[in-house]
Parts: structure tokens; sequence; C-alpha cells
């Protein structure tokens, strides 16, 4: 039997059962225990430790280490060096594909950046392989280092992102510059941020003979475990990842880091399963981070306050030995109906760790400048700046000219600004204080973010006594996979979500992709419905075509799969379980196949986002400068919502990202030496709780029938964008001062008091 | 990590013997000294554990109306005990806008006073600091140091005193009880961090072996309880050292200002009193005239050691708030959200 077609909308499906209902986090319980066994909760018999020694310095190369003194410390068992090390079957250093990262295991003594590990010493205890990693007292020549965005030569990169062209326009932009009333020529700038999972990356690494298990936590485990296979040249199916939790991942854990290869290449010198765990000082270096921008927005407006021509460039910064840029500039591509709109983007290359995706790459940096831009125009043309916005819809993409799929944007403006009150916003800025004097000010931000799909395999099988089984290889960064897609696997095969055994996070289990791109709802649920359908599909084939059965001559097509039975679609007195159609046919159990994975002819027709209007309250101390966020307001559209609950959760954290980008992060960076001076949760800021006001979301209603099958969006990564520009509008509304540099500091608000 | 040794004498006396050897440190709470010894900042031989000495967690009021407090008290319960917010308000508002309320949970008094600076070259290895290792240069003088001190600092050292605590003490005049080698002595707290000059090295005035016992807050500390406060700006509402802050206390009488006391955190090497400042004030109305001129007064020496000039306009600004905070009157309750610029803000919960 065919297996389905996931875009195909599926008879059997009867939305709202499980998908839509608001579950708490079926994990909850054994994380509140401490129960959940994350990848460093692992201690396989015989484990030894090791801890990675890392370079003080950002260029150059190791000239000497103490491997005698690290060794002769008690407890040292063997000290991994580019001298002492075993073999990997391909050369770390080649690109097999546009997903495969350049990454340092110790193939040279060449230093790249600060940071990066240049030994790793394996001891009985953490403790002494700590001290033995002391002991090494590295010896360094030392190059000058490479930093900041004015480092070098820049240069126009071949794509942005993943495979973005670096340039695009549509329409004249210098005639529309030309022919507008008010410009804006503005330069923003963003810092270096560093993902900062909770967990820090991890290994327990165990080999059997050429067999190998692995404890790691990823958000791509078969991307992981291929890139495992080239590294060691072994084949895929004689390795085992578990990954069930993820401490959090925002695009950090989505590619094999350099450091877990380590890991694993220890346990193969040493033959004895090794953990190796980074410090959260070693995060700042080799397992990616948000390169910095400099972005330069030049707007035009006609006197009515239309947008003529929108130029976004960004300047960014990749690596030494490897390409990742930040595509920034690219959200100008979907928001504003400008007829003339042209993105472009440079970069130059500097001493660090290779940027990577960091929730809502490109557009989290590009939305606060973008926003910021849009903010001063409107100010300029003298118009509210939701009105300007409103005024400049776009009603198809603008880069493109596609029709959008779906996109209730309007319908989250007016929501939003009704639960915020915006209607009584001065126009002036530095007109709004509270009761003890406090400046106030209030600030809009648009949100979008790309509906994406990847690939993804599911399993699926009804059991003789009627439960079901779903198995895919999906992952749990804390988004709640483990309870949203057993929600959609339960509906998918018309059971109770208790009557279904969810399986995910292993590497055994179908490909699930990876849980990036805000897709992995969609991507893996469209994989999970579609398994579904078949399982159901063969089930009824079963049931329709015996003659004992009520449901005999049936038809596929009508019958409905609910609550464990076969109904007959056109008379439900006539059903029948699914225990009783397997028991009948004597068969054990029915299992099939199911993929999601994007539609190539819709997204040819059509545009493909979530959006949402965030609004956002600030009170400022006018002499000092301090500056407190009191409230937000976020409406967002993204399809539908398969856990209310779990969503807002998402849109919740998206949302406090933002006000963290507007406020709080920044890696602070060495000008001369390029190392990362507050490599610690201490000093790089993010909001802590008092930083955090009452948050408001609003999921406005969306159906998209042509983003896939379940009609998802995905909202893991749009809350950042908006959120981040809101505050910083809120910021200037308050004080009258636009600060294009971000995080905003107290210093640049003390220019008035 | 490095293997030490770990004692834990019975008696002061054997605390201070034990301490006196190189190479060892006392350890309380840890909240810092651990921090600084797993990223090879601090590679002690010996920690001398404090935490069950007898007798040095005790709040007591002297016969002369002094306040004693005992080196192992904590941050928490100092800033909780009955009468201590009322009696100094600015030194519990201080206690509680500092750290977390995990890391007050556990830091004492001792050793708060003797926390090292947060400068980030002091806590990075791979950067010179005359600090950490003397001799060896000072990285932050060129670096990231938006941060860093505006007064009294050195060409060798421009790192700050991070401690919230000690900026109202040093204004009410607090007295340390040292116990070392020679016997019990006492300094006044504002002798007992120095100026970094050309041994940034040497922090304190404390000798080998010296322990803090207690912290003495004299009989005039309790005068200024109707008017006292600490304002602390930070670049978050909770959890982070300030950028700059200020304890301000009036003894008010008459419509004029008797007597104040004024110092600042955040700007140098250690709490720093600002008495020209106090001087100008006493005997005159609490006006913002009379404000403004002692703002300028206290940073009348200030200069920037890098990126840092902003501190010293926020520095007045906040001297001058501050003032005019505690010349409004101690509030009733320590505010929600202590020391903030945002205390008054209704609906704050969080401390």
């Amino acid at each position: 039997m065919p297996e389905l077609n996931l875009t195909s909308a599926p008879a059997h499906l009867r939305h709202g059962s499980n998908i839509g209902q608001p579950l708490t986090r079926r994990d909850g319980v054994l994380k509140v225990k401490g129960q959940a066994t994350y990848a460093a909760d692992n201690h396989p018999p015989g484990m030894l430790f090791a801890v990675t020694a890392v370079s003080g310095i950002s260029r150059g190369r190791v000239a000497s280490l103490d491997v005698v003194a690290a060794k002769r410390h008690p407890g040292v068992v063997d000290v991994m060096t580019p001298d002492h090390k075993p073999p990997l079957a391909v050369d770390p250093e080649i690109k097999t594909n546009p997903f495969v990262f350049r990454m340092e295991v110790l193939q040279s003594d060449e230093i790249r950046y600060a940071n990066q590990p240049i030994a790793v010493v394996i001891a009985e205890t953490l403790e002494a392989a700590t001290e033995g990693a002391a002991l090494l007292a590295p010896r360094y020549e030392v190059q000058p280092a490479l930093v900041g965005l004015d480092a070098g030569e820049s240069f126009v990169p071949p794509v942005v992102g993943v495979g973005n062209p670096t340039e695009l326009h549509r329409g004249d932009v210098e005639a529309g510059l030309a022919s507008a009333e008010k410009q804006i020529d503005a330069i923003y700038q963003t810092p270096p941020q560093y993902h900062n999972a909770m967990e820090p990356h991890a290994i327990v690494a165990s080999w059997d003979g050429d067999r190998l298990q692995i404890d790691m936590p990823t958000q791509g485990l078969m991307l992981s475990l291929a890139r495992i296979a080239e590294l060691f040249g072994i084949a895929h199916d004689k390795i085992h990842i578990r990954s069930p939790f993820l401490g959090g991942g925002f695009g950090s854990k989505g590619l094999m880091a350099g450091p877990q290869t380590l890991g694993i290449m220890a346990a193969k010198l040493v033959g004895r399963p090794v953990k190796l765990v980074l410090r959260r000082e070693q995060m700042y270096g080799p397992v990616g981070h948000r390169a910095p921008t400099r972005q330069r927005l030049r707007i035009g407006a006609d006197g009515e306050g239309r947008l003529t021509a929108l130029d976004h460039h960004a300047r960014t910064v990749s690596s030494t030995f490897d390409d990742f840029y930040e595509p920034a500039a690219d959200a100008s591509h979907t928001l504003y109906a400008a007829p003339a709109i042209r993105t472009s983007h440079d970069a130059v290359r500097v001493n660090t760790g290779t940027p990577l995706f960091m929730r809502a790459p490109g557009e989290a940096t590009g939305s606060i400048a973008l926003e910021s831009a849009i903010d001063e125009m409107a100010w300029a043309c003298g118009m509210d700046p939701l009105a300007f916005r409103l005024k400049n819809y776009a009603e198809v993409e603008p880069i493109s000219g596609k029709p959008f799929s779906s996109k209730a944007l309007r319908a989250c403006y007016e929501q939003g600004a009704a639960r915020f009150g915006w209607a009584k916003r001065s126009l002036q800025p530095r007109q709004m204080r509270d009761d003890a004097g406090f400046l106030v000010g209030w600030g809009v931000g648009t949100a979008t973010f790309p509906a994406l799909m990847f690939q993804a395999q599911a399993r699926a099988a009804i059991r003789r006594d009627g439960s079901g089984v779903m198995e895919i290889g999906a992952h749990d960064m804390g988004q709640g996979a483990w309870t949203a897609l057993a929600q959609i696997a339960a509906d998918a095969v018309g059971l109770d979500i208790d009557r279904v055994e969810f399986k995910a996070g292993t590497s055994d289990l179908p490909d699930a992709g990876i849980a990036g791109g805000s897709a992995h709802t969609a991507t893996a649920g469209a994989a999970i419905h579609s398994a579904g359908a078949a399982v159901i599909a063969k089930l009824a084939d079963l049931a329709t075509n015996d003659e004992r059965s009520p449901l005999f001559g049936a038809g596929n097509a009508g019958v409905i799969a609910r609550d464990g039975r076969l109904v007959r679609r056109d008379d439900e007195s006539r059903s029948e379980s699914y225990a009783e159609i397997l028991a009948r046919a004597g068969v054990a159990e029915v299992e099939a196949g199911g993929t999601g994975a994007p539609n190539p002819a819709a997204m040819e027709e059509y545009a493909m986002h979530a959006h949402g209007a965030v609004f956002a309250e600030v009170k400022v101390d006018p002499e000092l400068g301090q500056v407190r966020v009191t409230r937000m307001v976020g409406a967002f559209a993204a399809g539908r919502i398969v856990n209310p609950h779990l969503v807002k959760s998402q849109l919740f954290g998206g949302m406090i990202w933002g006000l963290s980008f507007a406020l709080h992060e920044e890696a602070i960076t060495d000008r001369r030496s390029g190392r990362i001076m507050n490599a610690n949760l201490g000093e790089y800021h993010i909001p802590v709780n008092a930083d955090v006001p009452p948050l408001d979301v609003i999921t406005v209603d969306e159906h998209d029938p042509h983003v896939n099958a379940l009609g998802i969006k995905g909202v893991g990564e749009i809350g950042i964008t908006g959120s981040a520009g809101a505050v910083a509008n809120a910021v200037w509304h308050a004080t009258g001062v636009r600060v294009r540099r971000f995080p905003i500091r107290i210093e640049e608000l003390l220019t008035q008091s | 990590m490095k293997q030490f040794d770990y004692v834990r004498p019975a008696t002061v006396t054997e605390a201070v013997a034990a301490a006196a050897q190189p190479g060892a440190v006392y350890l309380a709470a840890g909240t810092n000294l651990l921090d600084l010894m797993k990223g090879g900042v601090s590679r002690p031989d010996r920690l001398v554990d404090v935490t069950h000495l007898d007798g040095l967690d005790q709040i007591e009021t002297l016969a002369d109306g002094s306040l004693r407090i005992g080196a192992l008290v904590s941050n928490a319960d100092l800033a909780h005990d009955p009468g201590f917010a009322t009696s100094y308000p600015a030194v519990a508002e201080a206690l509680l806008s500092g750290a977390s309320a995990q890391l007050r949970n556990a830091a004492t008094v001792g050793g708060n006073l003797l926390q090292r600076t947060r400068c980030a070259y002091f806590y990075d290895t791979a950067s010179r600091c005359n600090k950490r290792e003397a001799g060896t240069g000072c990285d932050a003088r060129d670096g990231e140091n938006r941060g860093h001190a505006v007064l009294g600092w050195s060409e060798s050292c421009i790192a700050t005193h991070p401690s919230d605590f000690c900026v109202p003490l040093v204004a009410l005049d607090a007295v340390v009880e040292i116990e070392g080698r020679n016997g019990r002595r006492e300094i006044a707290l504002d002798e007992l961090h120095r100026l970094p000059g050309n041994t940034p090295e040497r922090e304190s005035a404390l000798e080998p072996g010296d322990l803090i016992v207690a912290l003495r807050l004299p009989p005039a500390a309790r005068g200024f309880s109707a008017h006292a406060r600490y304002l602390k700006v930070r670049e978050r509402t909770s959890y982070a050292f300030a950028v700059v802050s200020a304890a301000a206390a009036l003894r008010i009488e008459n419509g004029k200002i008797a007597e104040a006391r004024l110092a600042l955190g955040g700007v140098a090497a250690k709490p720093w009193r600002a008495r020209a400042a106090e001087d100008v004030l006493r005997g005159v109305a609490p006006t913002a005239d009379a404000f403004q001129e002692a703002a300028w007064r206290a940073l009348a020496d200030a200069k920037p050691s890098g990126d840092n000039a902003f501190k010293i306009e926020l520095a007045r600004r906040i001297v001058v708030r501050a003032l005019t905070l505690a010349a409004a009157g101690t509030p009733a309750r320590v505010p929600a959200l202590p020391a903030s610029p945002f205390a008054s803000t209704s609906g704050a919960i969080h401390a």
C-alpha cells in the first residue's frame, strides 16, 4: 500500500481531540523530580572524565605543552594532543556538504580563535582531568588577532545564512530614494551573542569494537550520526545516539561540535567510556554564536507616508577558516510594501569560532534594525508608528510579489493594540510620565519568521490490543516535542494520547530531520500525520475487505478513525475497534511509514511566513538612564496551534529573548586579544526575573491550507523578532533618544536630564 | 583542580596560626573564593574553614550603643534581623540589593568585606593583571574598561571594589575587629581596603593570618536612621554589580543638615567615602542646589580610566538622587526592589 501524500488533506483526521489541547508537558514530572536523564547524567561502568584545554590566544600556534607534567598528575590516564590522537577517516577541514562545518579536533597546532581546544586530558576523576589541563601550561607563538567589524578587507560572500542570495533587489531603489519626500539613512549595530543553553555541550561516548554508543544533546540526531560515521569511518548502523532531553539548544546543538567529536576520539584513545562536558566559558568559541552586525538602512517615503524604497545593507563577520554569514538584511524582504527593495551583505574575517544559527538567525539582528528604522521613518512622516506600518502593509510578499499562503498580521496589529491600549499613545516622544516621575514609552515592532519545512520520516503501528505506537527520532530541546508531537501522533492514529506509545530522541528511530528553523513541529508532525494516515489505511483495508466486519465494503475513504475505532463515514452506527479488526485478521500489528517534506509546488506559488505584532512599555529613569520594561503584549499568527500552553511558553521565551537583545545581551570582546571578557552567566547579562514584566500573548486564529497538511507554521523563533524592536522603539518614545547600538546602554540615555 | 589541604580549626587562635602559613586562605561561604579556584585565578595550598568557629555568628548591641556583627552572620540574616533595617536602613537596603537571594543566604559579613574585584582581566587568566600576578601589567588599562574606576586608580590597576554592603558601612564609620598573630586589633573599615598605587596585589590592611571576627557600627550610626538610603544603578534590575552606587545618610535638625554621610560604590578600589561633599552639606538646608554642590565635590578628583567618563556624570546624578531620597526620609519598609531607581514602582515583587 503506497504511503499517503503528506500534503493531501487526510479524511481520517479529526482535529481537536488531541491537537489543540493545552496539555502540560508530559516530561514535566520527570524534570521536576530530577529523573530526566540528560547526556551528562550517564555514567557507564569504567567511565573516565575528559577535560579540554583551550587556547588563551586567538591567533597563532601552540609552541609547547607540558604533557609530562599533566601525565604525572595523579589520576591522569592520557593526554590527547595533535601528536597523540586516534586517526580520523576524513580530514575535518573538508566540507562535504553545506551543513558540514570545519571543526577543531587537534588536527594541527594552529590556533584560529580563543577558547579553541588544544588538548584533551583524560583522567579517573573530573578534578584530576581539570588539574591536568591546567598543568599543560601552553606556550604560544602569538600573531595579531583580527577583531571586530573592520578587522580587514571586506568581501561579498557567495551566500548568506543557508544558501540565501547575498544580494536581492526588486525595483529601482536609487530612483525610489531620489523621489522620496522623507529619507532615513541610519546605521545600527548589534553585538556578538552566545546561545548559552543552560545545559553545556556534553558527550558520553563508549566504543565496543567498532560499535559506538553516544549520549549527547543534539538538535539533529541523523545529521550528527552521519557526521560521526564519516569522521570515524564506520557504518551508520554501528552508531547509536541517545538524546532524549536537551537543556536548550537554540541552534548551537544542531550540528556535531568539535568538542563532542573530541569526546569520541578520547574514548577511542583510552579504550574506555569517556565523558566530556564543556565548562561555561569554553562554550564561547567552538560551538557557534551570533555574529555581530553593522547595518545601514536607507528608506524613502512619499508625502503620504508610503514607502518608496528600502535599502538594507548588513556587514557581518565570519571566522578565518569557515563560512557562516548572518543574513541580517533578509529581514527586509517580507514585511513592508516598498516598491523598490534591495538587500545586500558583506563581511570580514576575524579570529572567532565560526558563527552559527542562533535563534532567529538573521531575522533577530535584521528585525531590530528594520523595526527601528521603520519607527524613525514613521516619526519623520509625523505618523503613529502603527498607522505607518498599516499604511505600508504588504498584501503580497514585497521581494517576490508572491501572495502569502496566509497572513493574519492585520488581526495581530488590531488585537495586540487593543489589548495594549495603544490608542492612548502620545505621538511625540518624552511626553509620558508615571506618577513617580519615570519617563514612559510605548513601542511597536512587527514580528515575522518564515514557515519552513524540512524532511522527516515516522513509523506508526497499531497493536493487537488496540493501542498505537509512533516512532520518530524527534528532539525535545525543552520546547515540548514530547508533548506536542505525541498529540499529533494520537490524532493521527485516532487514539487517546495515553493509548499511544510515543518514541523519540534516539538515532535508531526514523529520521526526524533537524529541530531548527522553527520547523520541527511542522516537519516531524507532518511525518507523524502521514504515518498515522498510512497505518489507519492499512487497518481500514483489513476491515473493509473482510465480509465479517461491519465495515465490509465501506472502502478506504469511507471510514474515520476515532477513539480506537474505525467508523463508517456515512453511518456512524457501524464501527469496529482496532483490536477486533486485528484479532479477526489474526495479525499482531499493522505498521506503516510516513514522510514530511516541503511541497515545492506550494512554495513556488506562495510566500509562507508567520507574523506577529509586539507592543512594549518601558520606564526610564530620566536622570539615571536605567531602563525597565514594564509591559509587553505580543499577538502572533502562526497557523495551527498544536498546544496553546506550550506555544505561549515558546512565545514568552522569544519575547524575553527580544527584550534581552534590546537591553542586555552582549559578548564583550577584547579589542586586542579577541578574547570574550564576560564568558560567564554572571557577566553575560540576560534578563533575570525582575527584568521580565507581565507578558501577554495572543495567538491569532489563522488557517493555512498551503504550508503543510497540518497548517503549522512554527513558533520557536518568531517571538524574538518584533520584540527587540518594540523595546528599542519604546526607549526612544520614552526618552527622545534614538539609540542605534544594541544593547542599549545607560550612558546613551544620560545625554539629557 | 589543584590539590589543596583543608583544615577546620576549632578556635580562632588555631585558625590564625593555620592561615598564617604561606599559601593559606580562609574559607567562609566561598561564594567568591570557590569561583576563583575553579577558574584558576586563586590557587591556594590550604583552605582554613572558619565556618564552624563558635561565637562569630552573633548580632549584639553593646553597652555603648554600638552594634557588633559577627563575621559569620549571613548577609540575609543581617538584613532580616529585627530592628537592623530600622536602625541602619541604608545598610539593609545595600545588602538586599546585592547578588541573589541564594547567594545572600550563604555569603557572610566578613567575606563580603573581602570579596575580590569583578574586573574581567583579573578573572581571565590569559590576560595580564597586576593584582592577580604582581608586576605583569594591566590589560584592563587599554582594554574593555567602561565599568572601571574613576577615582583613586593608578596606571597599575583600574579595578573597582564590588561590594554594596561596604558602601553604607564606610559612610557610617564602621569598624573592623581583627584577630591576628599578635592578638586583637581594630581598624576603621575605611582603612581596610587599599588603593592600588604601585602594589595592587595588596588589597587590604590585613597581614597573613589576620581574621576579621566582627564588624562594629558605632553609636552615632543610628543617628541617621530617619534619612538614610542606598541607591544602585545597574544593567539589569537584579543580580548585577553596581555601575555606580551611593549611600547617603543625613541627620536633619530644624530643617538643616546637622551631619551628612556619603559614600560611593563601583567607582574605586575601595568603597569611596566623600568627605568633601559631607563638609559642604553640614549646616545647610537639604536643597537641590546643596546636593548638586555636594555631587561636584564628591567627584572633583574623578577622571576616566578608559571608556568610562559617563560614570563620573552618572555618579554625580546618583549622589544628587541618593541625597534627595535620604532627605525625603527613610521609607517605612525596605522597598521591594532594594536600592533600585525603580524601588518606588508599584507592583514590584522581585528582589
